[in-house]
């Protein structure tokens, strides 16, 4: 597999207020991820993460350099692109089962078909039996397990996530990052996973980049050497992975002083 | 993991519980028996000041006078005709002024609110006609339509559409922006955008808003009616005035009390089904 899915060439990204002050979230970025590949991004606060995420999905275009998923530039929003929002996502006003099967119905499927997926996605991500509760009688996490049903019910082949864990408690964020390993190793979509967090990063990707603070640039690269399928909450234990994290933190370190 | 405990039924009631009920019980029954007295107490009260010359009967007229006009009003007519047909009158323009109102304003206010270019250029007329006293309003549209319906429907149609089109609008620009963004990522048009994530978020601002809508139309008709009309409850009132009839005042203004607690009461259960979605404690009215 040694297919490009997502490749960003020298690109930056300015943000213009009405009064004409420049922000430069990103400077000469340049990334690429391959098909299947797990792509963890970390850095500082402010360092432009998610506006790495908004490019890829065409929702904030760059000011200048290239994006190109899947060998093609980036006009609108690809259908094969999934993603995951920090905060609550989900629509309040639909039970569990609906919001599962929006996707599938947005994209013109019969309501049919699509409940009776959006069904086994329900069951798959360990819901069943709250098919009819709303998104307020859920908890964080299961609200959550709600947007991860919902984003891969569409099969993405592209998933992109923006900290997706990170309003949830330690636990329920490590059950979670769990379910979202095996979820995602029966397709093998590629993933870009932002965070903050460097032991989520190291514990779920196979790529950890360490960005700079703003206008963020890739300040450093990690081929994780972990083998999979890995074991979450074991493999954090392991000398590998405190190297690892240790040395991520080492470089981050420089980025965050104030 | 918790869930929804309120459907639990009681499967054991221990001392503890049985006490909290009965309390409940009893602060319930409190509040049902004050809120009577407060009514007692006000209506005599009122009634004894009259009869002992500290109020002018004249002016203010009492409770038994106000009871008395109601039952000739019911039993005999008005000077007009059955009071029925005259309340069938006015609640006929009211709707129809509430129901053409509300979804003007629904419309217009959603989409302008999916439009910048649109709103950023039409915010201000909106202030500038939100400033204008709209009951004035009414003088133009009996110069306009007549006498007859069109010219209060018209009236109600004008209370009610800022109203509903001010809150419609409001509800639009507050939906959730990662809301809409999901929905796109999902596989979502503009136009399923607008009526599957950004119309829902704003039903609660306009539900909110049909409730003191509906009070507009009412104040539209009656105030339409009070400036020229054959028939109606603002008629009434209007004779009743000339007259220098207290009591017929505000006998009629207790038909209409009536007659707008009654159409509270029929929204407030269309909201809760409508948003029956929304976490319980934003839906409680009250004890």
């Amino acid at each position: 597999m040694t297919n490009v899915a997502i490749e960003l060439m020298n690109v930056s990204r300015k943000f213009i207020s009405p009064a004409g002050k420049v922000t430069l979230a990103l400077r000469d970025f340049s990334l690429t991820v391959n098909e299947g590949d797990f792509c963890a991004i970390v850095g500082p606060t402010g360092c432009g993460k998610s506006t790495t995420l908004g490019m890829i999905t065409g929702l904030s275009p760059p000011s200048s350099g290239s994006v190109r998923v899947f060998g093609k530039p980036v006009t609108g929003i690809d259908p094969n692109i999934g993603f995951v929002f920090q905060a609550d996502a989900v629509f309040p006003w639909k039970n569990v089962i609906d919001n599962v099967a929006i996707g599938p119905i947005f994209r013109g499927q019969d309501k049919q078909t699509a409940n009776d997926r959006a069904a086994e996605w329900v069951r798959r991500v360990g819901l069943a039996g709250f098919e009819h509760h709303y998104p307020h009688q859920l908890s964080g996490g299961m609200r959550k397990r709600v947007a991860l049903a919902q984003t891969f019910i569409n099969e993405p082949k592209i998933l992109l996530m923006d900290e997706p864990f990170s309003a949830l408690d330690v636990q329920t964020r490590a059950l979670m990052q769990e379910e979202l390993l095996t979820l995602w190793s029966e397709k093998k979509a590629s993933v870009v996973f932002v965070t903050h967090d460097i032991e989520e990063a190291i514990a779920l990707a196979d790529r950890v980049v360490v960005l700079t603070k703003g206008p963020g640039s890739v300040k450093s690269s990690y081929e994780i050497p972990l083998a999979r399928p890995r074991n979450v909450s074991e493999a954090r234990y392991t000398k590998e992975f405190i190297d690892l994290s240790k040395q991520i933190w080492f470089d981050l370190k420089d980025e965050v002083q104030i | 993991m918790t869930t929804t405990n309120n459907n639990l039924k009681h499967p054991e009631i221990g001392e503890e519980e049985r006490k909290a009920i009965l309390r409940a019980v009893n602060h319930r029954r409190l509040v049902i028996f004050l809120r009577i007295a407060v009514a007692v107490v006000t209506l005599a009260g009122w009634e004894l000041a009259v009869d002992y010359g500290l109020m002018d009967a004249f002016f203010f007229s009492k409770p038994s006078e106000i009871y008395d006009q109601l039952s000739v009003w019911i039993t005999e007519g008005t000077a007009q005709g059955p009071l029925w047909k005259e309340l069938l009158v006015t609640m006929e323009e009211t709707v129809l002024g509430f129901l053409i109102g509300s979804v003007l304003g629904i419309f217009f206010g959603v989409a302008l609110g999916r439009n910048k270019l649109a709103s950023d250029v039409f915010s201000i007329y909106i202030k500038v006609a939100n400033a204008i006293p709209r009951v004035v309003l009414g003088s133009i549209f009996i110069i306009i339509f007549g006498l007859g319906m069109g010219s209060k429907v018209a009236l109600a149609v004008v209370m009610v559409f800022f109203v509903v089109f001010g809150n419609a609008f409001q509800g639009v620009r507050e939906a959730d922006k990662n809301l809409i963004a999901n929905a796109y990522i999902l596989g979502a048009n503009k136009r399923q955008v607008t009526f599957g994530v950004v119309f829902p978020s704003a039903l609660t601002w306009i539900l909110a808003s049909l409730h003191v809508s509906f009070g507009f139309a009412l104040v539209g008709a009656v105030v339409g009616e009070f400036l020229g009309s054959r028939h109606g409850i603002g008629l009434l009132i209007a004779t009743a005035q000339g007259a220098f009839n207290a009591a017929g005042v505000f006998a009629a203004m207790v038909v209409l009390a009536v007659v707008a607690l009654a159409a509270e009461y029929l929204l407030t259960a269309i909201e809760d089904k409508l948003l029956k979605w929304r976490p319980a404690q934003f839906v409680e009215h009250g004890m």
